[in-house]
């Protein structure tokens, strides 16, 4: 097992800088840091704060893609800065807070319009059926779970939002991160909470000001595939409207 | 400062404490519950956790072969008491979930799936592939969101706890976006601010993981228990640490040394078992700290596998095939490709055993109650005693949730039982907390670095307490922690700003780890005996005649802490012999 994965390597990074107490606005930071051929970003970033600038404000913990903290912009594309490996970059890299999210400082976007919009679609189960639980589990056949499971892979890491032309034109838009999450509890089998979050998400708010870019899957880190979720619930939604206006005795 | 008034509030948002909260919001609708956390709750450790979680619910199984692989793995320094409750309340949590739509793995007939888990007799770990503790935390975070009288206080960095008239009243913490002190009132606070790994260099943990609420109840005088008992996880990824689960081996994974020879069965847990066939409780299902440290013997011996990032053994998965591992171990698949470049559908993949999980913690009986009146604690930072001396994969996602549901309990008990508390006498404590702050902003960089205060500490829990262990070498790390301590105290920033100033932050965690460390390291040295992770060169027996007991390790200030002890709880299982050699019955 020897190869060049062990490696020094110095990496020029150029760092967005923010502090909204001392500066009028952003600006780009550069530093040379060495770095070993096999680590990621974060890691760059890591060795930056502790050995070259303190001061420097990201979000971070899990480092294995998992606690969706670290969604940052790298050289434009919206990435997982653990995900994010150097061998993958050549030249100087360019490291921003995610796109279409104000800046809280450096390298932290400020979250709370997620934060509500992940609120507001209903994101848990409403039961078709009330058990409780002596009456044990509900049944759900593998291939019941697939219809739902990679929905429910969303880490929560925003990079969705800062790849969605849409959502940076129109914030009110609800975004496809948190409509999949709407549209990973339509699809279980014990839930019957489907006309609450429609009334949500199949609205022009909601899936109607998707434009169908495809940018939110091909970002996501963990093949949920956005896009597919709202063209489904488009679908849906089209369907429910015909039921409604040409069938409105046939039960949805 | 402003003052922020609720009924219970709760430190950590992750499966402990949000457990909690949705108890806490179920049982009284009015009641005010502030979550506060320093991260978002889906940002909390609880989503690395990739196995699974432990729940009687198979008709093969019992409470009885859960109790004795518990107490039995613990190496009977479980308070049989806790093991018997939490046991008997893991499979209501687990459907509990089941019912808020965690999307466990499924038979083909729709019943939940388990799967084979180290040191379990019967298959009893409910898995939701390998990422079952990421489905669990979304899981509760998202329930968490039907609940109006949930207020969250996301990324609000806890500090002090404020105890007055003998009983916790509340705690001050920092909002990080504006970087003000807020005093938190409450009737009853529950501690869930997880484990303190990070104290070591190389852990599975998220940056996170401090000790910081452990370190809180520390400093008001709640006992930290066992914190010797420090568990290394067989599996570690050699260069970052990532955990790769233990269901790897439940799932059929085997370990070779570097002579392609399954060298568990030299370590009493064999006759080795065909590949790809996995006999539970022997061989690579054997108990974390036995398999560590037989990875430890062969590194010893010489007959590791050399690799740039040091001596490992191989974990090799091929047997089990793409498709298989694709369905059972994704996650898996992915973290070796990414970190290690290692595809393990087509090649072994070089492990050693990393720092994983605190057995120890703030010291809490089976009613989620510290020894504080009005602190309540659950998950990694408490100490409940389930877990003795050896954690068995797959009981701490679902400790968090029976202790985090119990710990709600207590505290809506205990809040409902008190009167408002001394206005004057607790805005003098959040001030002076505030001033502690204040007083490490105002002091000028000097010599000592956050960072190379933190290098330091964790070289120094490195070489003391690690797998094995001596008298010399925890004498050493003791001392060494003394004086860090003692340095500590003229650390100081290099921002002096107020937005999100994470060099503000990471002083605080650094703070937190010094204080968890030296009680690892005292009671370690105070424990002359090996006992589950508890190691010693020196003492290679366990001695049931002196330390059938639990170490309590007591803040004494700039001091080191002083250790005490504590009985085991025992009532139905008598101490005896560990046995993971399969061909015994």
């Amino acid at each position: 097992m020897t190869d060049n994965r062990m490696a020094i390597r110095q990496v020029e990074l150029e760092v967005l800088r923010y502090n909204p107490e001392t500066d009028q606005e952003p600006k780009l930071q550069k530093f040379t840091v060495p770095c070993v051929n096999e680590w990621c970003v974060l890691d760059a970033l890591n060795y930056l704060k502790d050995n070259l600038d303190p001061t420097l404000a990201y979000r971070w913990s899990c480092h294995m893609q998992v606690c969706g903290s670290c969604g940052m912009m790298i050289n434009g594309e919206p990435k997982l800065a653990c995900k994010a490996m150097l061998r993958d970059y050549s030249g100087v890299i360019r490291v921003e807070p995610l796109s279409h999210f104000p800046i809280e400082r450096d390298l932290v976007a400020v979250a709370d319009d997620f934060m509500a919009k992940l609120k507001r679609v209903k994101p848990y189960l409403i039961p078709g059926e009330k058990r409780t639980l002596a009456d044990g589990e509900y049944k759900q056949t593998p291939a019941q779970l697939e219809r739902y499971k990679k929905y429910a892979m969303c880490i929560n890491c925003m990079l969705c939002y800062a790849a969605c032309p849409e959502y940076g034109l129109t914030p009110k838009f609800i975004g496809p991160g948190a409509i999949s999450l709407a549209h990973r509890y339509n699809q279980d089998s014990r839930d019957g909470g489907r006309d609450e979050r429609q009334e949500e998400i199949a609205t022009s708010e909601g899936v109607w000001e998707c434009t169908f870019v495809g940018a939110c899957s091909d970002v996501c880190p963990k093949h949920v595939d956005p896009a597919s979720a709202l063209q489904q619930v488009k679908v849906a939604s089209t369907v429910d409207w015909y039921l409604e206006h040409f069938m409105s005795w046939v039960k949805k | 400062m402003e003052t922020i008034q609720a009924d219970v509030a709760i430190i950590g948002a992750g499966g402990a404490g949000l457990r909690a909260a949705i108890a806490l919001a179920e049982a009284d609708p009015k009641l005010r519950i502030a979550l506060v956390s320093k991260v978002y709750p889906m940002r909390s450790h609880t989503c690395a956790a990739e196995g699974g979680a432990a729940g009687v619910i198979k008709p093969d199984d019992s409470m009885e072969q859960h109790f004795e692989d518990t107490v039995g793995g613990g190496d009977w320094l479980c308070d049989q008491d806790a093991v018997d409750y939490h046991i008997h309340e893991a499979p209501k949590e687990l459907l509990q979930l089941e019912h808020w739509g965690c999307p466990w793995n499924r038979e083909a007939d729709g019943s939940v799936a388990v799967r084979p888990f180290g040191g379990m007799k019967i298959q009893r770990t409910w898995f939701a592939a390998d990422k079952s503790g990421f489905h669990i935390l979304h899981t509760l975070f998202q329930t968490s969101l039907q609940f109006p009288n949930i207020t969250r206080y996301d990324e609000f960095f806890a500090t002090d706890l404020l105890v007055d008239d003998g009983r916790c009243q509340g705690f001050t913490a920092i909002e990080m976006r504006s970087g003000q002190m807020r005093a938190f009132r409450a009737g009853a606070v529950i501690i869930a601010g997880g484990g303190a790994s990070r104290m070591f260099p190389f852990n599975t943990n998220g940056a996170i993981k401090t000790g910081d609420g452990m370190a809180m109840a520390y400093r008001v005088g709640a006992a930290l228990k066992d914190m010797e008992f420090v568990q290394y996880h067989p599996t570690g990824l050699p260069n970052t640490g990532t955990l790769l689960t233990e269901a790897c081996r439940g799932e059929g994974g085997v370990l070779y040394n570097k002579d392609n020879y399954r060298f568990l069965q030299d370590y009493g847990m064999g006759p080795e078992t065909p590949v790809g066939k996995p006999e539970l409780k022997t061989m690579e299902l054997g108990p974390r700290d036995r398999v560590s440290q037989s990875i430890w013997h062969e590194i010893q011996k010489g007959r590791a596998v050399k690799t740039p990032w040091g001596d490992c053994v191989w974990l090799d998965l091929r047997h089990m095939g793409e498709k298989k591992i694709n369905e059972r171990l994704p996650f898996v698949r992915d973290i070796c490709i990414s970190y290690l470049g290692i595809d393990p559908v087509k090649e072994m993949v070089p492990i050693r055993p990393v720092v994983h999980y605190m057995m120890g913690g703030i010291h809490t009986n089976t009613k989620a109650t510290t020894s504080v009146p009005g602190l309540f604690a659950a998950g990694e930072c408490a100490c409940v005693s389930i877990n003795g001396a050896n954690r068995l994969g797959s009981n701490s996602l679902v400790e968090i949730l029976v202790f985090g549901h119990r710990a709600a309990l207590s505290a809506l008990e205990f809040a409902k039982s008190v009167a408002p508390g001394n206005d004057a006498a607790l805005t003098a404590q959040a001030d002076a907390s505030q001033a502690k702050i204040r007083a490490l902003f105002l002091r000028t960089p000097g010599k000592e670095s956050i960072a190379g205060l933190r290098k330091e500490m964790t070289d120094t829990m490195e070489e003391g307490c690690g797998i094995y262990r001596t008298q010399e070498g925890m004498e050493k790390t003791c001392a060494k922690l003394s004086e860090l301590r003692r340095r500590y105290a003229d650390v100081a920033l290099h921002d002096k700003t107020n937005v999100y100033n994470t060099d503000l932050l990471s002083a605080l965690e650094l703070g937190s780890m010094l204080d968890c460390a030296e009680a690892v390291a005292m009671s370690g040295r105070e424990r002359h005996e090996s006992r589950g992770a508890h190691q010693r060169m020196d003492y290679p027996e366990r001695d049931d005649s002196k330390y059938l007991r639990h170490s309590m390790a007591y803040y004494n200030g700039l001091e080191p802490p002083r250790i005490d002890y504590l009985d085991v709880v025992i009532t139905t299982s008598p101490p005896g012999v560990r046995d993971y050699s399969g061909a015994k019955k």
